[in-house]
């Protein structure tokens, strides 16, 4: 098996899970157009936060491949029918990939901290009624609350906590979550920031972010 | 689940203070071979709460690992090797997480953790 990316035909489902797509997959290509500087990267932790199909994290071990043998890779998903899928995407493609079921990082804050250099997130992100976040199965997979912006505000200081000197965070957002405010808020935690990939499709404009701790900020 | 995974993990329940090494319970462990990279060790060393991976690799039937381990170790092959063992190819299947403190169960099922609190304890 020699593959790019992860391949959709091999990826696993469920009907409470959220399968791949436009927000997936500009995910993917973001990290496929880094791909360089990740491997120079040299990542020892690798982490997705909400990992659904595993379509994104296998995609991240495939795009680290061979270069990188030395990457770790830890996914979690509040959703225990996603770890499962997960697990069987990975399988299918011969990486591996530690699961666990959690909210976010509950469970790794004390003892990852400072320890994660690349961190991937495709965060329910979709504005909804603040009842739906946090249901179980699928909707966890959207369901953002006012703006989108609920489970995103709660990702952003974990991630702060979990990153490391070198880390890089790359998050999916959408318009109306308001990106650069997302950007000013971490730019207040250190961060710089930039939009590595922008895509509208028929129904949402998509923006990926990179974050990155620096100094002069 | 690995025992690196188990040595990055505590018990996050409202009140524990020391959630810190969970303790496992083995129903089933295996074994999975994992390449050696002694880079990814080294670069692993100093995150690693060593006690907390030797006691842990004891659980799971390998006795190898020396009590007390310093920077000055991973020069030794032998050494690298065991530690190889212990973090990455030692697998929890089917057990438990019990937190310290509270004696709270977290299942592990097919080497899936599943961490999640119920609500009264968040």
């Amino acid at each position: 098996m020699n593959f790019r990316t992860a391949q959709i035909r091999l990826v696993s489902s469920h009907p409470e899970v959220y399968e791949p797509c436009d927000d997936s997959f500009a995910l993917v290509d973001a990290l496929l157009a880094d791909r360089t500087n990740l491997v120079q990267h040299q990542p020892t932790l690798c982490m997705e936060v909400g990992c659904g199909s595993g379509y994104v994290i296998t995609s991240l071990a495939l795009i680290l491949g061979k270069e990188s043998v030395g990457a770790h890779f830890i996914a979690t998903d509040i959703n225990p029918h996603a770890v499962r899928v997960t697990q069987e995407t990975l399988e299918a493609h011969g990486v591996h990939a530690e699961l666990i079921s959690t909210d976010i990082a509950l469970g790794l804050e004390q003892r990852l901290a400072g320890s994660v250099d690349v961190m991937v997130v495709n965060p329910p992100y979709v504005p909804t009624p603040e009842d739906e976040v946090g249901c179980e199965g699928i909707v966890s997979a959207w369901a953002g609350g006012e703006n989108g912006r609920v489970v995103i505000d709660r990702i952003l200081p974990i991630a702060d906590n979990l990153l490391s000197e070198k880390g890089w965070l790359y998050m999916v957002t959408l318009a109306a979550n308001n990106p650069i405010q997302i950007c000013r808020t971490m730019r207040e935690k250190g961060y710089a920031s930039r939009i590595v990939l922008q895509r509208s499709t028929e129904e949402e404009s998509l923006h990926i972010i990179k974050f990155w701790r620096d100094s002069d900020i | 689940m690995r025992l690196l995974t188990h040595n990055m993990l505590a018990s996050n329940i409202k009140g524990v203070t020391n959630g810190f090494p969970l303790r496992i319970e083995v129903e089933k462990a295996i074994e999975k071979q994992v390449d050696f990279n002694p880079e990814f060790l080294k670069n692993m060393f100093t995150k690693i709460h060593w006690k907390a991976l030797v006691d842990a690799s004891r659980i799971m039937g390998f006795a190898e690992l020396p009590e007390e381990a310093d920077s000055s170790m991973l020069e030794s092959d032998d050494f690298l090797r065991n530690f190889h063992h212990a973090l990455l190819e030692l697998h929890l299947e089917e057990g438990a997480l019990v937190c310290p403190e509270t004696g709270r169960r977290f299942p592990v099922n097919k080497g899936i953790p599943n961490m999640l609190l119920h609500e009264d304890e968040v």
